[in-house]
């Protein structure tokens, strides 16, 4: 077998793979360098998924994603709403969202799709090559042969990067993170900022669902997410707050889950199982690597 | 016309009031001090001027025009700029981020480096822009305290206790660069407890006592004494100067020994504490001279047996007592009833430990009786910490320590933040605790306290200690204080 | 107090939800208090059989967060106290019941300690925050039991991804006549214990100190707050081991996927609505065990999904947490006051 074509298609499948991570992962970094973590981002993630699938099944693949963020923004309203607006603890809160999201989810899909849960075929969003680039070697496919999410999500990077470090409202959010009390002393609405850094986060990871049931997928499960939203807020951590690292730390997980792909091409027979458990002891290693040798903004979780 | 003025001010946190009718006017060029105790009112009028806080009553007028519902937001617009007793600066910022947060101007790296760079130059306060906030020293945050109120054009700057956290040289620079803004038309209020200082500092001087004014004029034409007495009433303020013995006894050997200790610097403003000797004997107590971040928080706590030393060797003698500088997240856990903050870190011999299990009966009428001996009037021993004073608080954190009758009495700061009423309770029970037989080392970042209190004072300077000369003079001691080298 | 306010909150929200959906609401809620209260059998097999997981992992999970840890992986270690029960299950048909049924649940104690080991580990060894990785950890135990069931505990068949029944000697014995099995008693009993240990115990008082203030408890108490909180996280792990030995000993009689309908997640709103309190959460754990009991008769009887019941719980955790943080703000308002009051004004 071709070397090459092996190592495009792995490629390829990990920069798939890795798209709904990174944008759930580039979202949940502007949250948290306002000082919010959200544990609801699974629950944020799963419906968007189950948002994008009703919205592509009456609407078109497009639309559906529109209503994915929609529904994402939506629901970490409420998170946000309830963290800061009566300053309960973010990690309960959180994991309160996500039970909600599995609850409504399963109902509203049920209700919507029939008992049985049977699969749907949803119109999806095709590759979108990009003239001349998408034939470079190895990285062409991966990189400019993907659908448009993956572009999104390569763009958010620079983007959240000059947004953070480059305007005078990233730096009050990253104030607000840091030292929310210096910030409000500032004239920061640090209440606001947090809960438009929350939606924000909770838009790409409704574009993150999305992506998975259009772009990957092609239909929507029952927690059908897997826990990739508790992934993403890894990688946040081992990406160190940093957009950057956010991307890298999401391909690299991309690449862990492709190992699949890579390992059925090249016919190695492993239980799959090992493969559903890859990422997540993979980022538990990762954690211990890495934290303690990074700092965490320092009024991160904090009412 | 005034700059500034505040007119019939009124305010009220709960039962307490902190103000009432306070009237205050700053004109343009003055450097105004406002003297007054811990509690008298200075820092609240100074929020109610800055848009911090509202006022229950009274009027703010800024340039003549009144402010109702002042916000802080247009307080700074107006060209107030507060430079707070607690740092407002974010640590993990650098130096012109910080500058960029506080005064709202664009973060392109390059040009927003070189305009901090002028600013801070031009007012005679240098700061490295690309500085983190966290590894300056203290005296450097402050100068950015100050920075970032003159970048976002202040014209009223309004400094609340400055100087406590300076050396008596960095109180005169400071002082300069406070005379400097005035003269180029900027008017300045200082906050301070120190007579001395608002003498020597200032145009004019108000004197604030229970949130009412007491004394307000020329410096020139007053004298320390009618401050003193504004300050603190007629005679109230012999307990203070009244000159310790020392009480040394010589019979037994030291309750405290330390040998050549190095201890890790702890905290943000942590410092390594090098080849640290100390000894203490019955009866002493020893009082630590120092500017936040020397050293002396290492020490103590190396002494109490919270922090363990790198080297040396340490002696202590056991049940110490030890009151840590914040009460609320070290001394006391505030959702806890005053019966269970008693009971916390009780040792095995008290009466209402049984073996492995607590006997509650017993510890609440302890803590029952325990708060009647300190006259502490509270519901009783079942309310919640939180539900006291601050001075209350640290009486019962004093009391639960010295209840259980040490050998040695450690103290961070004992009166900080207190009424002179608590102020004066505590430096009763510490005298007493020395004149039962326990040796007492305390540290306090104000040296008139160190000054009223120990009979034995020694400094701490960059980690290194120095026993002071006996009878050393305030000035004295501030040389020691901030000698280089 | 609250906690009916809550519930009674949770199942409003259902029903307007059940209604804009277009479902019957008062068929619903009929099934689902007939199938969790209807019958003595409802109340022992169904409601009664749900609640003794719900108790035991809320129970340890109060231990938890009360010690300053936040253990949101129940579910994982659940799962592993299972996977250990079966595999001892398997092989001690030779030894007497309550010898087998003793090395059944310290061998899934043991699973659940070691399970949350990484997270303690993780903790003290390298600060990593305990909620991401035990989070991260229930999903590696719930493929570890889907790789196990298809692989080495897979029946002798080979045709179905569950274990072969453990032995008839690992088995917790049956109150006659229902499903519902002894572990109730071990549930009720752990409740009585936990609170001995709060309200009474040395230990069980510098462990609510830590939780309260870990700083305080440090410097004043002299307790080693690290130390206790990794402690508190440990045991609240083993517990939620033993949960899933009962289940295993008590119930299933082996393992499979989705053994658990997410007791672990369950659990943690049996905790808060039960105020970390043991007998709370014994009060809890009943009410969430009716509802995911009346949860399947609803899915049966009136075509409504059993995982509606989830937005129940979400709701009950919001409005306990809502509720607490009116009553926090109002002593905390007054705290402030009294105490920053004298100190803030200079």
């Amino acid at each position: 077998m071709d070397v090459m074509a092996i190592v495009e298609g792995f490629l390829a499948a990990a920069v798939r793979v890795a798209t709904p991570l990174l944008l759930a992962a580039a979202g949940e970094t502007v949250a948290q360098r306002s000082g919010m973590m959200n544990l609801g981002l699974e629950g944020v993630m799963l419906t968007g998924a189950l948002a994008a699938a009703l919205g592509a099944a009456v609407w078109g693949p497009w639309p559906g994603a529109g209503v994915a963020v929609v529904a994402g923004m939506l629901l970490s309203g409420v998170f946000a709403l309830v963290a800061i607006g009566a300053r309960t603890d973010q990690v309960i809160t959180g994991t309160a969202i996500t039970l909600a999201a599995v609850g409504l989810t399963g109902t509203i899909y049920r209700q919507a799709f029939g008992a049985a849960g049977a699969g749907l075929d949803l119109p999806t969003l095709s590759p979108l090559a990009v003239p001349g680039l998408s034939r470079l070697p190895i990285v062409g496919r991966a990189f400019f042969g993907q659908p448009a999410p993956t572009y999104i999500g390569l763009v958010a990077v620079p983007v959240i990067w000059w947004f953070l470090f480059r305007t005078r409202t990233g730096l009050a959010l990253r104030a607000t993170g840091e030292a929310a009390a210096v910030a409000r002393a500032s004239g920061v609405p640090t209440g606001l900022v947090r809960a438009s850094a929350t939606i924000v986060g909770g838009g790409f990871a409704g574009l993150a669902g999305a992506t998975l049931v259009l772009a990957q997928v092609g239909t929507f499960a029952e927690r059908m997410t897997a826990g990739r939203g508790y992934v993403a807020i890894a990688i946040v951590v081992l990406g160190r707050w940093h957009p950057v690292g956010v991307a890298l730390a999401s391909l690299g997980f991309g690449a862990a889950m492709a190992l699949q792909f890579l390992f059925q091409t090249l016919g190695l027979k492993v239980p799959y199982q090992l493969f559903l458990m890859l990422p997540y002891a993979l980022a538990l290693l990762a954690l211990a690597g890495v934290v303690g040798r990074v700092r965490a903004p320092a009024d991160l979780g904090k009412p | 016309m005034p700059a500034l003025e505040l007119r019939g001010i009124h305010r009220s946190f709960g039962s307490v009031h902190a103000l009432r009718g306070a009237d205050f006017s700053l004109l343009p060029g003055e450097v105004h001090a406002l003297l007054g105790e811990n509690g008298a009112g200075k820092t609240t009028l100074m929020h109610i001027a800055a848009g911090l806080i509202q006022p229950d009553r009274g009027a703010v007028l800024i340039g003549g025009v009144p402010r109702p519902g002042l916000s802080p937001r247009t307080a700074r617009k107006l060209g107030i700029g507060m430079v707070h007793q607690h740092f407002t600066s974010v640590p993990a910022f650098t130096v012109a981020e910080n500058v960029a947060l506080g005064a709202g101007w664009p973060v392109a790296p390059d040009a927003l480096r070189r305009r901090v760079r002028k600013t801070s130059e031009r007012a005679g306060l240098p700061l490295d822009p690309d500085a983190r906030v966290d590894h300056l020293s203290v005296a450097l945050r402050q100068r950015l305290e100050i920075v970032k109120a003159l970048a976002a054009e202040a014209r009223i700057l309004l400094l609340d206790e400055p100087t406590a956290v300076l050396a008596p040289t960095e109180v005169g620079d400071l002082l300069r660069v406070i005379r400097r803004f005035t003269s180029q038309g900027g008017s300045a209020v200082l906050i301070t407890h120190k007579l001395d200082e608002a003498l020597a500092a200032a145009d004019r001087v108000t004197v604030l006592r229970r949130g009412q004014v007491m004394l307000t004029g020329p410096a020139a034409d007053t004298t320390a004494a009618q401050l003193a007495v504004a300050m603190i009433g007629e005679g109230a303020g012999d307990e203070r100067t009244e000159p310790p013995s020392s009480g040394a006894r010589s019979d037994a050997g030291p309750l405290v020994r330390l040998e050549g200790v190095d201890v890790a610097g702890e905290g943000e403003l942590g410092i390594t504490l090098r080849a640290a000797s100390l000894t203490v004997a019955a009866g002493e107590i020893v009082g630590i001279a120092a500017v936040e971040g020397n050293g002396q928080r290492e020490l103590l706590r190396a002494i109490a047996g919270r922090i363990q030393p790198l080297r040396g060797r340490r002696w202590v003698t056991e049940p110490i007592a030890f009151v840590p500088e914040d009460r609320t997240t070290e001394g006391l856990i505030p959702a806890m009833t005053l019966t269970e903050n008693v009971v916390l870190g009780s040792s095995s011999t008290e009466p209402w430990i049984r073996g492995r299990t607590v006997d509650w009966r017993t510890a609440e009428a302890r803590t029952a009786a325990l708060l009647e001996e300190l006259a502490i009037s509270v519901p009783g021993p079942w309310v919640p910490a939180s539900s006291l004073s601050g001075g209350n608080q640290q009486r019962v954190v004093v009391g639960r320590e010295l209840s259980r009758r040490p050998s040695v009495v450690v103290a961070e700061n004992p009166t900080r933040g207190l009424d002179i009423r608590a102020e004066a309770t505590i430096h009763a029970w510490l005298r007493r605790a020395a004149s039962d037989g326990a040796a007492i080392v305390f540290y306090s970042s104000d040296l008139d306290e160190v000054l009223a209190l120990a009979t034995r004072i020694v400094v701490a300077r960059r980690g290194t200690l120095i026993e002071a000369a006996p009878g050393a003079t305030r000035e004295e001691l501030g040389a020691l204080m901030l000698a280089s080298g | 107090m609250v906690g009916a306010a809550a519930l009674l909150a949770g199942l409003t929200v259902l029903a307007a939800g059940l209604e804009l959906a277009g479902y019957d609401s008062g068929t619903a809620l009929g099934a689902l208090w007939s199938g969790a209260f209807g019958s003595w059998y409802a109340l022992t097999s169904a409601t009664l059989v749900r609640a003794v997981p719900l108790i035991l992992i809320g129970l340890g999970l109060a231990l938890a967060f009360r010690g300053g840890a936040f253990n949101i992986g129940g579910e994982g270690q659940f799962y592993a106290g299972a996977i250990a029960a079966t595999w001892i299950g398997l092989s001690v048909g030779g030894l007497p019941t309550p010898l087998a049924v003793a090395a059944v649940l310290s061998g899934a104690v043991l699973a659940g300690a070691v399970w949350v080991a990484i997270p303690v580990l993780l903790r003290v060894r390298f600060g990593v925050l305990e909620v991401i990785s035990t989070l991260l950890l229930n999903f590696v135990a719930e493929a570890l039991t889907s790789l196990l069931v298809q692989g080495p505990l897979q029946e002798s068949q080979r045709i179905y991804p569950q274990s072969d029944p453990i032995a008839e000697a690992a088995r917790l014995p049956l109150l006659p006549g229902t499903r519902l099995h002894a572990g109730l008693l071990l549930a009720l009993a752990g409740a009585v214990l936990l609170h001995w240990i709060f309200a009474r115990t040395l230990w069980g008082f510098r462990l609510r100190a830590v939780g309260l203030g870990p700083r305080a408890a440090e410097i004043a108490g002299r307790i080693d707050s690290r130390w206790m909180t990794a402690l508190a996280l440990a045991l609240s792990g083993a517990i939620a081991g033993l949960a899933g030995g009962v289940e295993v000993a008590g119930v299933s009689y082996g393992l499979f996927q989705n053994l658990s309908p997410g007791y672990g997640f369950t659990a943690i709103a049996v905790a808060l609505l039960g105020r970390l309190h043991p007998f709370g959460v014994v009060v809890a754990g009943l009410l969430f065990g009716a509802l995911e009991a009346g949860a399947g008769a609803m899915q049966r009887e009136a075509d409504v999904p059993a995982v509606a019941v989830y937005v129940v719980e979400a709701v009950v955790i919001l409005a306990v947490l809502l509720s607490e943080s009116a009553r926090r703000h109002g002593a905390a308002m007054l705290a402030s006051l009294s105490s920053v009051a004298p100190k803030a004004p200079g």
